[in-house]
């Protein structure tokens, strides 16, 4: 018992029990106000995204944070999903009415066909050593926005019909599903906020699970001295490949979410500036550090939204607010006074 | 740091959650005046916020115009940042419903009224878009978005009415497209022009695309232009790209008729741009700010002295959409006592049955699926300033 609570209170496990009790308290208080008083619609309608965010943002953390490399194209994983999902659910629509089956189903496809586009980048560029990944990664998120951009897809009594560059289709009282760069209109909302809790909560074990493994000590050696970490025969290749395809599903799975929240969703969405927003959640929240990274994100996203009362300077403060934290966050005096406060209130603790 | 990051989330939260629930109509004044909220939402920072912020200078200015006169509507003006994306305009009508939005200028963008007509048409708000074009802000293929209105053009129709204009005024012209391919309302205008070209005979000889990526440098889709021997060049696109493209021909001695629509509108103020490029480019719109009626040149005049600038046809369009719903709120004899669902239908039954004049054409009507039914305008610049080209 008492190597179980001494387990229990060891840094690492805190700081991990700390994050699932983040993720579901905060639901649980969210539940509860949302059923007991009148939230404003504000509040309610960031729910989703900021979960679909906190995900991609964890994801992206596994392959910046964790694996060592600098992915710049994670919006287009993102895509993948998004564009995989809003496939799925349309054409499973009359199939599936239930949709909290179809939500599941769609965002199962969109993260594993993210996870395989994932996989089919990286075996042969995670061979390189150096930036090569960062720029592989940033030419393969233009690429898959230029991609979905060009497809035009439907479907009517005559199946799935494909049309690249031009829309060439003449439906027969069908319903488009893709139509270029229009990307996704009329798309059924079956994304709630329980879900995206829940997928965290997934994302949050999954990439646990992951650091904890043979697997992810490797991956933290190949980061810390690829040369130590050859020497004594890790597999550097693999174990990066799988922090990488593990990141593109994790990815997928919040594009799909996201995408499946609103009821239209255009490719340029997931352009260069989505990939760099996660990179600055990570970067914010701290490399490696999931609970900073929920909590960064969570303020960055819901800032611009709190400062709309300011109007005209509303991204002024926000980018001054950005630069202040950042500032304190990386200031060495700043760290020793919180250590010094610290020290102080945990002596107390031990007089008493 | 953990525990001081906790505490701000959680003050963050309580904020949020501060401006709870709707609150009531605008309702009866004590001086008989119905004060109304119109909101909207538009790009007031990025990329797109010369639009936006037409779009809210014009509309501030007809508000004011309006509550200072005597009339009995008054209205409550809101408008708030989107930044023309979908994600951020669905939060911004959510902030605008929590203030208690009962009309609206939808948005501004079409791109990211797209992703907010559905939500007016489920919370029965009445909107008018004054520039989102595309023709999914008012109905989809499944839906027609009733309470969604369009003070400007749909891209089809202006992809129609282009090529009917070249097919009747530029016959035996050899034309050639240059498009934006990721972009919607450029798209959206070149799909519908393709196919009214073809039937009415245009003799297209080269279409080039582009994309966001690649709106530097048109060499290629120029050259290529002037090896079919184009001697007309329409340009479904906004008018940053264009300037770059009047430069670019300009610097290959290629002189071609350039014909634009109404993303054209604002390319004689862009900073930077020698305007005796723009010399002789014909472009569709329905408004032109050198018109001699009393109506334009007060509102040109307000416009300059209070912004600085030349209003647009954004601006123009705005200021219509405000003074449309002042009339239909008018023509209904709207009290301040109506649900916001009684409120709904009766702005569009009043839409679908009246016709009003403004700045961007008179005897306008609409259709019951929210287009909107107005003559489109061809103009060209001489000397700086637009001419109609009839």
């Amino acid at each position: 018992m008492k190597t179980i609570i001494n387990e229990l209170l060891h840094h690492r496990n805190r700081s991990r029990m700390l994050s699932f009790a983040l993720i579901i308290g905060s639901y649980l208080i969210i539940e509860f106000l949302m059923h007991s008083i009148r939230i404003s619609r504000l509040f309610t309608s960031m729910l989703v995204p900021c979960c679909c965010y906190i995900i991609l943002a964890l994801s992206l953390n596994l392959v910046v944070g964790f694996s060592g490399e600098l992915s710049l194209g994670h919006a287009g994983f993102m895509a993948v999903g998004a564009f995989t999902a809003i496939i799925v659910s349309g054409l499973s629509a009359k199939m599936i009415p239930d949709p909290v089956i179809r939500l599941f189903i769609s965002v199962l496809s969109g993260s594993i066909l993210s996870g395989l586009t994932g996989l089919l980048i990286s075996v042969p560029v995670l061979k390189l050593s150096g930036d090569y990944l960062a720029i592989v990664t940033l030419a393969f998120g233009q690429i898959i926005k230029s991609l979905i951009t060009n497809i035009y897809l439907g479907f009517d009594s005559n199946g799935l019909q494909l049309s690249f560059v031009t829309n060439e289709l003449n439906l027969e009282q069908g319903k488009m599903l893709l139509s270029g760069p229009m990307g996704a209109t009329d798309t059924a909302k079956i994304s709630n906020f329980s879900s995206g809790a829940l997928l965290i909560v997934i994302t949050l074990f999954v990439i646990y699970s992951l650091i904890d493994s043979k697997y992810g000590r490797a991956i933290m050696a190949a980061r810390d001295d690829r040369i130590a970490a050859e020497s004594i025969g890790i597999d550097i290749l693999r174990s990066k490949t799988l922090a990488f395809v593990a990141s593109s599903i994790l990815a997928g799975a919040a594009g799909a979410l996201y995408a499946l929240n609103y009821s239209t969703l255009q490719p340029a969405k997931f352009d260069f500036n989505t990939s760099i927003l996660a990179l600055v959640y990570v970067v914010f929240g701290g490399l490696g550090n999931i609970n900073g990274t929920i909590i960064a994100t969570t303020v960055l996203y819901v800032l611009p939204e709190l400062l709309r009362s300011l109007q005209d300077y509303r991204m002024l403060i926000y980018a001054i607010v950005l630069i202040i934290v950042m500032q304190l966050g990386s200031s060495v005096r700043l760290k020793r006074s919180m250590e010094k406060l610290k020290n102080r209130f945990s002596k107390k603790g031990v007089i008493r | 740091m953990k525990k001081v990051l906790c505490v701000l989330l959680s003050i963050l939260c309580l904020l949020t959650l501060a401006g709870c629930g709707k609150s009531g109509n605008g309702g009866n004044d004590s001086d008989g005046t119905v004060t109304v909220k119109l909101g909207g939402s538009g790009p007031l920072s990025g990329d797109a916020k010369v639009y936006g912020e037409a779009v809210r200078n014009a509309a501030q200015i007809a508000v004011d115009e309006i509550n200072a006169s005597d009339s009995k509507i008054k209205f409550d003006f809101r408008m708030e940042d989107d930044e023309a994306d979908g994600e951020k305009a669905f939060t911004a009508y959510s902030t605008l419903y929590d203030w208690g939005m009962q009309v609206s200028l939808l948005t501004v963008t079409s791109g990211a009224g797209a992703a907010v007509a559905a939500s007016y048409d489920e919370d029965k708000i009445f909107a008018i878009t004054p520039s989102g074009s595309s023709t999914a802000l008012v109905y989809t293929d499944s839906k027609n978005f009733r309470g969604n209105f369009q003070m400007c053009f749909t891209d089809p129709n202006q992809g129609v009415a282009s090529a009917d204009y070249l097919a009747s005024y530029f016959g035996g012209y050899k034309v050639a497209v240059i498009y934006k391919s990721d972009d919607v309302y450029s798209a959206g205008v070149y799909e519908k022009f393709a196919a009214e070209a073809e039937a009415k005979g245009v003799s297209v000889v080269y279409v080039g695309a582009f994309t966001d990526d690649t709106s530097t440098d048109f060499s290629t889709q120029l050259t290529a232009a002037k090896d079919c021997n184009a001697n007309l060049i329409y340009l479904p696109i906004y008018y940053q790209p264009a300037s770059l493209i009047l430069k670019q021909a300009f610097d290959m001695a290629y002189t071609p008729i350039f014909f634009g629509i109404d993303g054209m509108d604002g390319i004689l103020t862009l900073e930077g741009f020698d305007t005796s490029l723009a010399e002789g480019v014909y472009l569709l719109t329905p408004f032109a700010a050198d018109a001699e009626d009393d109506l334009t040149k007060n509102f040109v005049e307000t416009y300059r002295s209070k912004f600085g600038d030349t209003p647009n046809q954004f601006a123009a369009d705005a200021y219509d959409c405000v003074y449309a719903i002042k009339q239909a709120l008018e023509n209904m004899n709207y009290d301040g006592n109506m649900s916001s669902e009684e409120l709904y239908e009766a702005m569009i039954a009043q839409f679908t049955s009246m016709t009003f004049n403004g700045l961007t054409g008179s005897n306008m009507t609409w259709a019951e699926n929210g287009e909107v039914s107005k003559a489109p305008k061809a103009v060209i610049i001489i000397n700086g300033v637009y001419v109609s080209a009839e």
